[in-house]
């Protein structure tokens, strides 16, 4: 059997998403981003919502979130997407509004906004990719940076006598009552991934359908900013993230009672 | 005659300096006059003292905040210390006895006194003094005619308290009544 | 005639919003100009024209929701009083970076800092040189009456459209408290979903059909070239502001020896000044900026060449009258600009004006 017969489209296994834009992705070999990236784009294009999905890029990696996803983009400020979302989503409530953010725009800077948003119960879906660092200003402590982890700054490791705690923001959004859906997946194993599209599916459909406010948080690797092969960063996030981090939903407001995994 | 009043009604929060002057402001309005009511604002007014710069004029108003007036309504004795002296020469103060310890002093100007509280505790309802006060300036001053007054009251407050729009027309009526002269001066404008 | 009636100026504001058709108020409670958000909700519009109003939970975050909004191509604004602004500045230039229009309404207070809640002038340089970070302008406008607050309400948006850009009304807190007659203006439909797309559709986030490209609303260009270039389109925009959109209201400049410049609550001071100093026989008349961006400068530099001398009088420590001196300069005339204010939340009575224009200028002419 030679090649062009096999390329044909009964055989076809897997397509690219027409809604990811050919643009070569900035995002470094190994980074989760290019995985969550994919996954909305392929969210968006199956349910058929393109046309009424508008995206809140922050700053941060995924400042460039609108290079790469073929739909409406509003770029925040640093912090500012649930903010900016709400704006959005307020005056235009049948449109599909949601936020992507880092952990440094939305557990640092964004506390107040994304708090405050998920406790108005906005109706819209927040997508946090916490990789425990800043990636783009170069690998600084970020709030969700577990105990003793070394970042630049950091360098003896993370002292919460005088850094504090990591935070867990989707333990806290969890307990607002404007929540609908908190989740927390990863996306470093194929059955991550299909479980992490299935969640992010779930919290877009809990939007069209009006809940009020969808959290999922992906663990996310930053192997530049953590020094590591993504390979290592992989095994790294397995055996010390997840543990302070663990996996699953937090709150399913269809399935009653919400559960607390801590 | 182009008209022009410039005048303060000052004392505490809750004495209804504020609806005195604005139900004065919107009696203008009926009488086809411009009106400007500018208020002191921010935490004195949360039973501190409280005092309100009323104009009202045939012609555009310039300044909406002034350092000299007309007309002074004093209802409290902080309030006579700070604007007895800011009446013009030749101009009046009214003022009510109650918590005033020291009446005031000026020669150049007219002076008349409003036994306003005393009044409107005898009507049985003492939230009309500012009526009676009312009452006692519009007769020392016609600057407006009653009926303008009563559709400024109409104006100014909520349908829901039109009902007591007889209780205070009557306090004005009591205010014209009552308000005694203790000087007046030669001095025309 | 519109209804007439009796309101103050913070109130005004939101019924003139409502009646100019606004889609959505975002804010947070400041003194003085709370009345603002407390008169929509008291008036709920959502019930009668559609318009939303929501208390954010700091002024960061209304100035965010109002880029979001305005982003998606509705007439959106929001309102504060200067340390509030001093927030709201940082969206502000993202706003104007991003090319939105909106409004932004200040009723300042004295400053710095927590400074004072009485009425103030002092943040005529923030709102006119750009509060924020980078090289932005927006239209101001500058009412000195409860009727301007109403007026003003739909002239900024409509600037604001016309520019894409945001608009400010710079206030101070004795309009906003004060009480004057007012004229409301008629009510306007709010744009339906298909007008906004029709006047907006080539930049806006209304959500991508397939027979366009995808909008950004983004103020982020990392190519420096590229990021000049944007920049010398925002600048040729402010520059086309400066030769449209100044406005100005001369009272008896005619005759007049000396000019008071003076805008807001200040002009209405200078206005009974100017009548003081006349019946004194000297001539003075008042020119008073209505747009702060773009200053009026054309009318200065005319009025520079009949005129003996200019006073600023402003409740700040002096700002405007830079703009006074450069205006002056520019015509290539010499002449004497002074400057009078009071600060702290202190409004400069009309006597104080006089002396000192005799004090600051006639006693060096005569």
């Amino acid at each position: 059997m030679e090649t062009k017969d096999i390329i044909k489209p009964e055989n076809l296994v897997y397509g690219k998403s027409e809604l990811l834009i050919d643009t070569i992705m900035h995002y470094c070999p190994g980074c989760t981003h290019g995985v969550v990236h994919k996954l909305i784009a392929e969210a968006i294009g199956e349910m058929g919502i393109q046309e009424k999905t508008i995206g809140i890029a922050p700053v941060g990696c995924s400042v460039f979130a609108y290079n790469y996803i073929d739909i409406d983009w509003q770029e925040a400020a640093h912090g500012r997407a649930p903010a900016v979302a709400t704006g959005v989503v307020r005056l235009n409530p049948d449109k599909f509004v949601f936020t992507y953010q880092g952990d440094g725009d939305l557990a640092s800077i964004g506390a107040a906004e994304i708090i405050h948003a998920c406790n108005r119960g906005e109706n819209m879906l927040v997508i946090f990719i916490n990789n425990g660092i800043y990636g783009m200003t170069g690998g600084q402590m970020a709030p969700t940076t577990i105990e003793n982890m070394v970042t630049s700054t950091t360098p003896c490791g993370r002292d919460s006598e005088l850094n504090g705690y990591p935070l867990k923001m989707t333990d806290l959004v969890a307990q607002l009552p404007g929540t609908s859906y908190v989740t927390r997946q990863s996306a470093q194993t194929a059955a991550a991934v299909r479980k992490c599209k299935r969640a992010l599916k779930k919290g877009i459909q809990n939007v069209l359908d009006k809940k009020g406010t969808s959290f999922v948080e992906v663990i996310s690797t930053c192997n530049s900013g953590w020094k590591m092969t993504p390979v290592q960063a992989n095994k790294w996030m397995e055996e010390n993230m997840f543990p302070y981090y663990p996996l699953g939903d937090l709150k399913d407001s269809e399935k009653g009672e919400p559960v607390s995994k801590n | 005659m182009i008209m022009t009043e410039e005048m303060i009604i000052a004392g505490f929060g809750g004495q209804g300096v504020l609806s005195m002057g604005k139900i004065l402001a919107y009696s203008g309005i009926m009488e086809d006059k411009e009106v400007t009511w500018f208020p002191s604002y921010g935490p004195e007014m949360r039973g501190g003292t409280a005092n309100v710069t009323v104009i009202v004029s045939d012609n555009r108003i310039s300044s909406p905040v002034l350092h000299e007036f007309d007309t002074a309504i004093i209802l409290n004795q902080q309030s006579m210390d700070k604007f007895e002296k800011a009446v013009k020469p030749g101009g009046t103060l009214l003022y009510d006895p109650n918590g005033i310890v020291k009446p005031p002093v000026r020669k150049d100007i007219n002076i008349y006194r409003i036994e306003g509280t005393k009044a409107a505790i005898e009507m049985g309802n003492p939230k009309v003094f500012n009526m009676v006060v009312l009452g006692s300036f519009l007769k020392v001053k016609p600057i407006l005619k009653l009926d303008n007054v009563e559709k400024g009251l109409e104006k100014s407050l909520p349908e829901r308290y039109h009902k007591l729009i007889p209780l205070n027309l009557e306090a004005i009526q009591k205010g014209q009544e009552i308000v005694e002269t203790v000087q007046t001066v030669e001095v025309e404008v | 005639m519109g209804e007439l009636r009796l309101m103050k100026g913070n109130e005004v504001l939101a019924e003139a919003a409502i009646r100019c058709g606004c889609d959505g108020y975002f804010g947070y409670p400041i003194t003085p100009q709370s009345e603002v958000m407390e008169t929509l909700m008291e008036r709920q519009p959502w019930n009668e024209t559609g318009m939303v109003v929501l208390q954010a939970e700091s002024e960061v975050a209304a100035i965010n929701m109002v880029y979001g909004a305005a982003g998606s191509g509705k007439k959106v604004m929001t309102s504060s009083s200067s340390p509030g602004i001093s927030l709201m500045s940082e969206g502000i230039s993202y706003i104007a970076g991003a090319e939105l229009p909106c409004l932004v309404v200040n009723v300042q207070r004295g400053g710095p800092g927590l400074g004072t809640i009485q009425p103030s002038q002092a943040d005529y340089s923030q709102a006119v040189k750009g509060g924020g970070h980078g090289d932005y302008k927006m239209i101001v406008l500058a009412p000195s009456s409860v009727q301007e607050m109403n007026d003003f309400v739909d002239l900024a948006f409509e600037l604001a459209f016309k520019y894409r850009n945001p608009s400010m009304i710079l206030a101070d807190g004795a309009i906003g408290q004060m009480m004057e007659k007012v004229e409301l203006s008629d009510y306007k439909e709010r744009w339906s979903d298909e007008e906004v797309i029709e006047k907006s559709g080539s930049w806006a986030t209304t959500g991508k059909p397939s027979s366009r490209e995808r909008n950004v609303v983004t103020s982020l260009e990392l190519d420096s070239l590229k990021m000049e270039e944007n920049n010398n389109r925002f600048q040729e925009k402010y520059r086309r502001m400066e030769a449209e959109e100044q406005r100005y209201e001369a009272i008896q400049c005619d005759d007049a020896e000396y000019i008071f410049v003076a805008f807001g609550t200040s002009a209405r001071v200078c206005q009974k000044a100017v009548e003081i100093a006349r019946e004194k026989g000297v001539k003075v008349g008042l020119l008073r900026p209505i747009t702060l961006f773009p200053f009026p400068k054309t009318i200065i530099g005319e009025l520079a060449k009949d005129v003996k001398g200019f006073l600023s009088v402003e409740m700040s420590a002096g700002q405007m009258v830079e703009d006074v001196k450069q205006a002056v300069f520019d015509a290539g005339i010499i002449r004497p600009v002074a400057f009078f204010g009071r600060m702290g939340g202190i409004i400069p009575t009309p006597g104080e004006v006089v002396e000192a224009l005799e004090q600051k200028l006639l006693k060096e002419k005569r």
